[in-house]
Formats: C-alpha cells, sequence, structure tokens
C-alpha cells in the first residue's frame, strides 16, 4: 500500500466556478401543490374530515340513535343546542369557572416558584409540595372541596387550581434551573436583581418551559371540569358543560350528549391550535427556542 | 520592548484602571476545596489591552469573573477607580466565549440596547441611536432587526462585543471571545477588534490560552503558570507596527511557549 501511495503523486488541479446565473435552478419554488401540503392545519383538517366521515357511516351501519348517532345527528343537535342558547349558556359558565381556577393556578404556581429560586426554604418547600400533590388525582379532592365549600362554584375552583398549579410550578421551576450559567452571568452584569431579573432573564429565558407547563395545565382544568361537572352536577342556577352532558344523558337524548362531547372536544381543538400556537409562534419559534 | 510607552505615552502619569493585588480565589466543588489563582497581581492602565494568558486550568476565568464581581477572593482584593469591587456591574461589561450570552428572545438591536436601557445608562431615541452606532462599527446594520438564533456564531460573537461596548464601560471583560469560532474567523475578528480599540481606545482585559491570539490582540501580557494560577511574567506584545512583525511574534511566542511549558510534562499528563 505505501508503496503505491509514494509511487503516485497526483498532480494538482484548479477549477473554474462559473456564474450562477448561468446555469439553471440554484433554488426553486415549491409546486403549488407541495405548498399546500406543507400547511400543517390543513393536513389535520383532512384527518377530521376523514373521521366524520367514519363516524358518518359508522353510526348508519349501527343504526340505533341510543348507541352511536351518525355524525349528521349530532351536528343538528349542535346547532340546534346553540341556536336556543341552551349549550352557548353552559359553555359560559364552564369557561368563566375555568379561567379563574386556571388563573388562580398560574398565579400561585408563579408565587411558589419565585420563593423556590430565591430562597432554599422555597426550594425545598415547592420541591415537596410538587411531589406530594402532582401525583394526586384533583377529582379525588372533590369530595372534600364540596364539604369544605359546598355546592359552590369555588369548589369546582378548588379542584381546578389544584390540577393547574402543580404541573405549572414544576415545570416552571424546571426551566428556571436550566437557564443557562452564561445568560444567568449576561443578567446579572446588567445590574438586575430579584424580581427585574427574574422578569426580564428567568422567565423569558424558561419560557418553553413554562409554555409546557401552562399547556399541561390547561389539559388537566379541562379534562378535571368536565369530570367534576359530571360528578357535581348543578350548581346555583345553570350548570356548565359537564351537566349537559348528564342531563341529556338522563333523558336519552344522546345525539345532544355527543353534541356537549363535540364541544368539548372543540374547545380543546381551539385552545391547542390557535391559542397556545399562536403563542408559540410568536414566542419560541420566532426566538429559535423551539424548532 | 517599548510597547507601552508607544501606545500610552503618558503612562507615567495615569494611575491604574484596575489593580488587582494578591488575589487568591477559591471555589467548591462537591468534594473538593479547589484553588483557582494563588496570590496574582496586576494592574491595568487606561486603554491597555492587556492580556491574560494561561494553559488550560490556570484559573483565568476564574480570576476574569472575580473582576466581573461573580466571586469575592478568599484573600487580596480587586479595585477599580479605587473602589473595591463587590458585585457584577455595567461597568464591566463581559464577552463570554458561549454563543448563547446574547438573549434569545431580543433581536440584535434589542439585545444591545437592553443593557443601556435596564442600567438606566441611556433611555429612549438616545440608546437605539448609540446601540445602531455599535451594530454598526461590527459591520451588523443589514442584521439589526434579525434574531441571533439565525447569525452565526461569529456575527453572535460580533453583537455580544457591540452589546458590552455600547455600554462604554470603565473596562471591557472578554472571556476567550473567538475560542469557539473556526480558525479563519477567530483571525479576523481579531483584527476587527483591534480596528475597533484604534477607534476607541476601550481597555480590555482579554483572556485566552492561545499565544499567537495573546500576542496579536494584547499591549501587555499576563503569564500564569498552571494549577493553581501565579503569575509568572508580565511582558510587553509585540507592537502593531513593528517592523518585522511577523517574525517578532513568532520570536515572541517561541519564548512565552518556553516559559509556560518548560516546567514538565508531568503538568501537561495531570491537566490533560
Amino acid at each position: 500500500m505505501a508503496k503505491t501511495l509514494l509511487a503516485t503523486v497526483r498532480p494538482e488541479r484548479a477549477g473554474t466556478p462559473v456564474d450562477a446565473a448561468k446555469f439553471g435552478i440554484v433554488q426553486k419554488r415549491l409546486s403549488t401543490w407541495e405548498n399546500v401540503w406543507n400547511q400543517a392545519w390543513l393536513r389535520k383538517l383532512l384527518i377530521l374530515i376523514a373521521l366524520a366521515a367514519i363516524w358518518e357511516i359508522y353510526g348508519r351501519a349501527v343504526n340505533n340513535q341510543l348507541i352511536v348517532p351518525p355524525f349528521s345527528d349530532t351536528i343538528k343537535a349542535f346547532f340546534a343546542s346553540i341556536a336556543d342558547g341552551e349549550l352557548p349558556a353552559k359553555v359560559w359558565t364552564s369557561i368563566k369557572v375555568l379561567s379563574f381556577g386556571y388563573a388562580m393556578g398560574v398565579f400561585l404556581a408563579a408565587v411558589l416558584t419565585t420563593l423556590a429560586i430565591t430562597t432554599r426554604f422555597g426550594n425545598d418547600l415547592l420541591e415537596t409540595l410538587t411531589a406530594m400533590f402532582n401525583p394526586l388525582p384533583a377529582i379525588a379532592l372533590l369530595p372534600l372541596a364540596l364539604l369544605w365549600f359546598g355546592l359552590k362554584p369555588f369548589s369546582l375552583a378548588f379542584v381546578l387550581i389544584h390540577s393547574v398549579l402543580w404541573p405549572v410550578a414544576l415545570n416552571t421551576h424546571t426551566g428556571f434551573v436550566a437557564v443557562s450559567t452564561t445568560l444567568r452571568m449576561v443578567g446579572k452584569n446588567y445590574g438586575l436583581r430579584g424580581v427585574g431579573y427574574v422578569a426580564k432573564i428567568l422567565i423569558p429565558a424558561a419560557f418553553p418551559s413554562i409554555l409546557a407547563g401552562l399547556k399541561l395545565g390547561w389539559a388537566f382544568a379541562w379534562r378535571t371540569l368536565i369530570a367534576a361537572e359530571l360528578v357535581f352536577g348543578v350548581t346555583t342556577g345553570g350548570g356548565g358543560l359537564g351537566w349537559f352532558i348528564v342531563e341529556n344523558k338522563n333523558v336519552l337524548n344522546i345525539p345532544y350528549v355527543f353534541a356537549g362531547l363535540f364541544t368539548v372536544i372543540l374547545i380543546g381543538l381551539f385552545v391547542e391550535n390557535v391559542i397556545f400556537r399562536t403563542i408559540e409562534q410568536r414566542t419560541i419559534r420566532r426566538w429559535g427556542m423551539a424548532s | 520592548m517599548a510597547t507601552i510607552a508607544a501606545n500610552l505615552p503618558d503612562i507615567g502619569l495615569t494611575k491604574p484602571l484596575l489593580s488587582v493585588s494578591g488575589v487568591t480565589l477559591q471555589y467548591k466543588t462537591r468534594d473538593h476545596e479547589v484553588t483557582a489563582t494563588y496570590r496574582v497581581g496586576f494592574e491595568v492602565y487606561p486603554s491597555e489591552r492587556y492580556v491574560v494568558l494561561g494553559p488550560s486550568g490556570c484559573g483565568k476565568s476564574t480570576l476574569l469573573k472575580a473582576v466581573g464581581g461573580y466571586l469575592t477572593p478568599t484573600e487580596g482584593s480587586i479595585r477599580l477607580h479605587g473602589a473595591i469591587v463587590k458585585q457584577p456591574g455595567a461597568d464591566r461589561m463581559m464577552v463570554f466565549q458561549e454563543f448563547d450570552q446574547l438573549l434569545p428572545w431580543k433581536t440584535v438591536k434589542q439585545n444591545v440596547i437592553f443593557p443601556l436601557l435596564s442600567s438606566g445608562t441611556l433611555r429612549g431615541k438616545a440608546a437605539e441611536e448609540r446601540a445602531l452606532d455599535y451594530i454598526e462599527k461590527v459591520n451588523l446594520t443589514k442584521f439589526a432587526d434579525t434574531y441571533p438564533h439565525t447569525l452565526s456564531g461569529g456575527m453572535k460573537q460580533r453583537v455580544a462585543i457591540a452589546r458590552a461596548m455600547a455600554m462604554e464601560p470603565a473596562i471591557l471583560l472578554m472571556d476567550e471571545p473567538f475560542a469557539a469560532l473556526d480558525a479563519l474567523t477567530r483571525r479576523k475578528m481579531q483584527d476587527e477588534l483591534l480596528e475597533l480599540w484604534d477607534e476607541t481606545r476601550f481597555t480590555m482585559i482579554f483572556v485566552t490560552h492561545s499565544i499567537v491570539e495573546a500576542i496579536r490582540v494584547g499591549s501587555r501580557i499576563l503569564l500564569l503558570s498552571p494549577h493553581p494560577g501565579q503569575v509568572k511574567a508580565e511582558w510587553n506584545s509585540v507592537e502593531r507596527d513593528a517592523p518585522e512583525r511577523e517574525k517578532a511574534i513568532g520570536a515572541l511566542e517561541t519564548r512565552i511557549h518556553e516559559m509556560l511549558f518548560a516546567d514538565t510534562v508531568e503538568t501537561e499528563i495531570v491537566n490533560g
């Protein structure tokens, strides 16, 4: 081997790069079809349409309104219920309780995590509390909440706070801890201390984790709320979306039960794909903190 | 070796800007207390390009962080304008080695403005003008409104330099700012830094482990011994307009290399 290598000294060579304008395509625009197919929402919409079609066909095959009403009947019930104002009223009741519980949960999580990163005791407190309460299903607290606060919306809110607080606190704290030493030093270098340091350096730097926590908290809260309403039933005046489902099940109005579930899904999709996605695109995606 | 005299004709008249005397730095790891530097002393005069040079693990970065106010010496003192350095502050802007030192949620311009605003140095229009001025100095005007993640490593470091210089700090602290760059970019950045110095005559401490970089960038070089860092020598660098500069650089490089690595091969193995 060594002999052959020594024997052949390869000559040098020079290339002559051609001006880019002289040869065809360097960058080619994607075709219309490729552009269309690149839209995530369109692909997802297609999945939804396919699912609705399968549902419709299966419902017609079963041909029993009490077991699986077809998609078309569900939609009819959905619009009828919107038209007579019942569904919007129930949704509004649910959303009110939900936003209160969610906001309180996020606020408490912010307080706890701020304590946790500023003091060692706060850190121990947060770690212990999240370890204790995070695995505890919120719905398991409902009997206690009813005992303490009675048949009031606050009982629901209490359970919601519980379901939001721990995942949000845990994620935010993990995010804070993971902020790079360099960024921390940069913040200190600017003379930032205390709240200013948390607000201007830690929160934006940990924003991917915080957002993940908020999403998780939202999913937990929404599920807990519907479940709690199913158990909890009606409070003062009109109940929420969960109650709408129970009520219609009791009178065997199954298309309306499906319409209720459909609404739960719609709201879930809206929050996930419109609200959180918009926040994500304007923040962490734009900043290159998420791909 | 009349470099300093050429760069700073009034050296006899000025007082040192920064004086570090007998500084011992220790930090604790999980199971050891490590002495990073032992009784290191030096002085930096206005408009000096002061380079701290030493092999990996000689505590030079730790020393710079102490000047930055991030850690307190166990012995000795660090004084800036005669006042003891106690905590980090915007009068000692740092440029780090890591590319993630820019705030990813701010554009290039916002990154440069941010310290000006948050330290209360300037506000509103004045802050923006100052920022754009320094962004132009590092040739990034075209990229003022882009986010850092779209920039190359060299560009990010230029933003970090612009950000630090826009504060017009008493002293600029550079912690191996070009170490993570490729050789070509690194060489270019060194030249650009010197051009900036020609314009504004800032004072800086520049930490590096590259002998060539130390000679090219610095006007005065402090050589530290490894583990814990102690002063081995303090020399003047080759003048930038010296005749046969490349040759002089080569000679000084050999001299420094002999001084730093003359000890034994042993330390190399221990550190490696």
